[in-house]
């Protein structure tokens, strides 16, 4: 299976979210009741101008999210 | 102005009300309700309240916190009113920032300073619902009563989603009224809602938990029913907080009764073994849920390939025009706080001295007349004067945050910002510092980490602001020599670049500092929604900017009017007869002590005369400058800067016994680092009384600005000395 940290998708790439990890608890919580819950789909939409934060699209909105809290989002990378 | 009014109205209104009752033979009146508006940030809220409540708002804080308070009157078609409050935007009942806490309290009843809304609107985004259906849900098995403002019915329009009320309200179970609030629209209807009786929805807890986790859960319930005397919806709440956290069991905790703790850890140690994922299992659950709603009440037509803001950002977030957009931005912000701000300050300045003047000739002479002009219209005019700046500031931030782009500049710097611990959003209040401290600070606002806010106020004041000009050209220009450096760069400049360039560093070092030692904590998660741009509107911008320029003013006049009160007070007294100017500030109580500061200022290479300049300008730095004008007798010493006379006296003294100047090149140097670094502005420290809620933090502000203004300054100095021998 293809399931890798977020942080590690590019541009314009899309993974099904399978869990968090290694996030507090407190982190843990604001980033599932931002809506990423198992089985959502995330798509990368861009690195900021200095390569960190993210901003991937989620339940239909746009999100922005530090590398340090995408690598505790563990995806399975959709195949195109 | 805006509160005197509310106020007669309400005394009005409340004569009125007693007289009925009178008539009534003491009947109660209905009491106004009061009503909460609630919901996501970005959903709108800001702009309904505005539509609802028109200009009948009052702007205060919750005691204790830094979180703002804005309470204001809606008038129904009847002219029967109630008092509406803004509660802070939140995403889930569950607080992660003080904010988000202050919402969830009001709406349980928790909150001692605020009573128990009589119903709440809550503002849905109609193009992000499912995420703002969340905090709903949550609402709703509250069992609060709730009428759902379904906002932005434009936006999702325009992206292909179209939401039907009926539908929703059906699923939902409470009356959805469909609005565009920045337009106005729906919002008749709104009123219409809130006028009736509103009640909780029928249809709490629609959706479903696994059996284990339910069954738990329930169990849970009803002994903390039996334990706490909670309601039916206060112990769902409780019961899922205590089942998805693991810290309740971990640290000593008597908010709740032992028997409940003993079940929680029995409850977790159950679901664990079942590989229960505790956390999230109440989250799914519910967006489980939602997403049932959501198909049933939304249909999506055409899902657009690229809509109209990632256009927008594919230029504003882009690698290099992202950047060039950013500065350019940015210089026009300051070009409009530096330039455009000064007419208008000009005027202001200008209407003081008429009024002085106009007073001088009207009154006696004598010391009441001159408690008035020099004392308290000069050191209030001083502070007024800065309304323009305040005024053009706030209009771009709002404008900035109206429009979305807040977020992105957010998301451009954080980078950066990260690097000395701090979030993306501290970057704009540090920049805004360069103008003035005050709005700096003011602008922190958006930070929703408490921590990270009190250290951005903590050292914005570092940050060299408009005010510290006025001092640094009057040293530039009498003691650094105009000389080329490398050909291009004249002394005088990198002087100044260096001064700004010292307070920047010292700012950012000191956040980092403050980040690792005394408001320890994780570098905060920066979990940012970026809202898809919009037009902002004239009005909410405007009020905006009205509400922030109304607290400067009122500031200036209470806090500031006393304190500029008590050093013209110690600037004139005792009084000598037939001395000079120059004579009766020496003998003054401020000149006394600028000979009885002597000693502790004499290791900066700072003598008396400086001391005075020192004690004169705690009130505001640029003060320094005609201080200095008054003990070398020059008459119109206001603005220093271009005032040739000032800077050769100046040059020229020495003391009478020694012969050695008072100022040489290393004291200009000197007084300037002192400047950089030093607190000398009450006007901040009125701000940060005010914005903190206290006085704990603006002492320690000014004990650490000044500690570090002396260490800082006596370095120099030593080193300086040392170089020249």
């Amino acid at each position: 299976m293809n399931v890798l940290s977020l942080n590690h998708l590019t541009v314009g790439e899309k993974g099904t979210v399978q869990n968090i990890t290694n996030a507090s608890s407190q982190i843990r919580q604001r980033l599932l009741e931002m809506g990423l819950t198992k089985g959502t789909t995330i798509e990368v939409v861009r690195f900021a101008p200095m390569g960190d934060p993210m901003e991937i699209a989620i339940r239909g909105y746009r999100l922005s999210l530090r590398r340090l809290e995408a690598e505790s989002v563990f995806v399975q990378k959709e195949m195109q | 102005m805006l509160r005197d009014r509310l106020h007669s109205q309400k005394q009005i209104r409340h004569q009125h009300r007693s007289r009925t009752r009178a008539m009534f033979h003491e009947q109660a009146a209905p009491s106004t309700r009061y009503i909460a508006i609630i919901g996501n940030p970005n959903a709108g809220k800001t702009a309904l309240f505005n539509a609802l409540t028109g200009l009948r708002q009052k702007v205060a804080n919750y005691p204790g916190v830094t979180v703002e308070k804005k309470e204001g009157k809606v008038i129904f078609g009847d002219g029967s009113s109630a008092t509406l409050l803004d509660l802070p935007g939140t995403y889930s009942l569950t607080a992660h920032s003080p904010d988000e806490k202050i919402a969830t309290d009001v709406l349980f009843g928790k909150a001692t300073h605020t009573p128990r809304p009589d119903f709440v609107v809550c503002v849905v985004d109609a193009s992000n619902l499912e995420r703002n259906l969340y905090l709903v849900s949550q609402i709703i098995d509250h069992r609060t009563p709730l009428i759902i403002a379904l906002n932005m019915i434009d936006v999702a329009e325009k992206s292909g989603m179209a939401v039907n009320p009926q539908r929703l309200s059906d699923e939902l179970g409470v009356h959805v009224v469909a609005t565009v609030a920045n337009k106005g629209i729906g919002v008749h209807e709104l009123k219409e809602a809130m006028h009736a009786p509103v009640t909780a929805s029928p249809k709490a807890r629609q959706w479903s938990l696994p059996k284990l986790v339910k069954e738990e859960c329930d169990e849970l319930q009803t002994i903390l029913q039996d334990a706490h005397h909670l309601s039916e919806a206060d112990s769902f709440h409780e019961a899922i907080q205590l089942l998805t956290s693991s810290s309740v069991l971990n640290s000593h905790n008597d908010r709740y009764a032992p028997e409940v703790l003993e079940h929680v850890k029995k409850d977790h140690e159950r679901l664990d073994s079942f590989g229960i994922d505790r956390q999230s299992v109440f989250v799914e659950s519910r967006y489980e849920w939602i997403k049932h709603v959501c198909e049933v009440s939304r249909k999506i037509k055409q899902q657009a390939e690229e809509t109209t803001s990632d256009k927008i950002d594919k230029v504003l977030t882009h690698k290099v025009f992202g950047f060039v957009f950013f500065i350019a931005l940015m210089a026009m912000m300051f070009q409009a706080i530096f330039s455009w701000a000064n007419t208008p300050m000009n005027w202001i300045g200008d209407g003081i001295t008429a009024l002085g003047a106009q007073i001088t000739t009207v009154m006696q002479p004598g010391d009441l007349r001159d408690l008035i002009v020099n004392g308290a219209l000069a050191g209030v005019g001083a502070v007024v004067t800065f309304l323009p700046q305040i005024f053009f500031l706030f209009l771009f931030l709002g404008m900035l945050e109206d429009t979305g782009y807040m977020a992105r500049a957010a998301f451009i710097m954080d980078r950066m910002m990260s690097k000395v611990g701090l979030h993306g959003k501290s970057f704009i209040p540090m920049l805004s510092s360069f103008a003035c401290a005050i709005p700096g600070i003011m602008a922190t606002r958006t930070i929703e980490s408490r921590k990270d806010r009190l250290v951005t106020m903590l050292v914005s004041p570092l940050v060299s602001c408009s005010a510290r000009l006025p001092v640094y050209a009057l040293m530039i220009a009498a003691f650094i020599p105009q000389q080329k450096v490398l050909g291009v760069f004249s002394l005088p400049g990198l002087t100044l670049v260096s001064m700004y360039l010292l307070g920047l560093a010292a700012a950012l070092t000191f956040a980092w500092l403050f980040k690792k030692t005394l408001l320890k904590g994780e570098t905060p998660a920066f979990i940012m929604e970026l809202p898809p741009y919009k037009l902002p509107s004239f009005k909410s911008v405007i009020m905006h900017t009205w509400e922030r320029s109304y607290l400067f003013l009122q500031r200036a006049g209470t806090f500031i009017l006393g304190v500029s009160i008590v050093l013209w007070f110690l600037a004139t007294y005792p009084k000598i007869t037939n001395a000079t100017p120059a004579e009766q500030l020496q003998q003054s109580f401020a000149g006394q002590a600028g000979h009885l500061i002597e000693p502790v200022i004499k290791p900066l290479g700072f003598n008396w005369k400086i001391g005075i300049g020192l004690i004169g300008s705690i009130l505001q730095r640029e003060v320094f400058v005609s201080t200095m004008g008054t003990i070398y007798n020059i008459k119109d010493a206001k603005t220093g800067m271009a005032n040739l006379s000032l800077r050769e006296k100046m040059h020229n003294d020495a003391d009478p016994h020694t012969g050695m100047p008072t100022f040489t090149i290393l004291t200009a140097i000197c007084l300037m680092v002192y400047y950089v670094l030093a607190m000398q502005c009450m006007s901040t420290v009125a701000v940060m009384h005010r914005e903190t809620n206290g006085w704990k933090w603006p002492l320690f502000q000014i004990a650490y600005m000044t500690l570090l203004a002396y260490t800082g300054t006596f370095i120099v100095y030593r080193i300086g000395l040392l170089l020249m021998t």
